[in-house]
């Protein structure tokens, strides 16, 4: 099933994510897909360095900024408003039981979703994520529970990316940012952005589930 | 005794770091629950364990660096 949960709270999601794992791992659902937006938040990977968060504690809880650790791979990113996540929910089964190709999956499906936008994205290499001219557009960090997936992927399309100043995206201190609508230069119709991103998720997961459940059923 | 070995999780990925265990030795642990947890610069990776019994003896820490094949633990 695909999972639209609209905006909502990263530990919301994550508690609704691992629910899925679970069901995933005892066979009681198919492949899933959770696609949402969260509120402002930084999430730092399992091995991620705390101090690639450059504001000071005091400041961000007077903002009622949270920073979360998770257990994802990757280190510090930010998620907010205007910036699609996609949680995929697959068991990986052989020979796919490979967990950096299925990391490279995500990044294709980024690259293809902004290709509809005529915006020509690209890896770098020996790092992850997709890039556009040298700027780092959307962020891969990923785990897995017995072979199903968790965590996934992000990309920016109309978030506000002051927020990054705020941290080293990914750990790297010279990394800059992009967003679809900065590149553009105007606004990003969010929901197209997100039916587009679905379909090629869809097509390089091989997921055929066309059923969308909204946030009030899945909370129902 | 069945021993508890790291499996390749990543084309041309030999080793990973553990960095979390969900149970001590001693404990008593379910075939396919998650047993301990292990992350490369990428992903994290749950690794469940194998068989039903108690966790006789974990042999890596949280930190180690540990190779595909590696033995982690033994399960009685």
């Amino acid at each position: 099933m695909i999972l639209d949960l609209g905006l909502i709270d990263y530990e919301e999601c994550y508690r609704i994510q691992k629910d899925l794992v679970r069901k995933r791992r005892l066979g009681e659902i198919e492949d899933s897909l959770i696609i949402a937006e969260h509120n402002e938040v930084f999430t730092i990977g399992r091995v991620g360095d705390e101090n690639n968060v450059l504001v000071p504690n005091d400041m961000l809880f007077a903002g009622s900024l949270k920073v979360l650790r998770v257990d994802r791979g990757g280190d510090v990113t930010f998620h907010g408003p205007g910036q699609i996540v996609a949680y995929p929910v697959i068991s990986l089964k052989d020979p796919a039981r490979d967990l950096h190709s299925y990391l490279r999956d995500l990044e294709e499906a980024a690259i293809r979703f902004l290709g509809d936008y005529a915006v020509c994205a690209e890896r770098i290499k020996g790092k992850t994520g997709v890039w556009v001219s040298g700027r780092k557009i959307a962020s891969v960090g990923i785990g897995a529970s017995n072979w199903v997936t968790f965590h996934g992927l992000s990309v920016n399309v109309n978030c506000d990316l002051s927020f990054f100043s705020m941290i080293n995206p990914c750990g790297m201190d010279d990394v800059e940012m992009a967003s679809l609508a900065r590149i553009k230069g105007q606004p990003i119709k969010m929901d197209e952005a997100k039916r587009r991103l679905l379909t090629h998720l869809k097509d390089i997961l091989g997921l055929d589930e066309n059923r969308t459940i909204d946030r009030e059923a899945v909370l129902a | 005794m069945t021993e508890v070995k790291l499996p390749l999780i990543a084309e041309g990925v030999d080793k990973a770091n553990v960095s979390y265990w969900h149970h001590s030795a001693g404990e008593a642990v379910k075939e396919g629950e998650d047993l301990v947890e292990l992350v490369t610069d990428k992903a994290t990776f749950n690794l469940p364990a194998p068989a039903t019994g108690t966790l006789k003896e974990t042999l890596v820490s949280e930190g180690d660096e540990v190779k595909v094949g590696q033995i982690l633990a033994r399960i009685e």
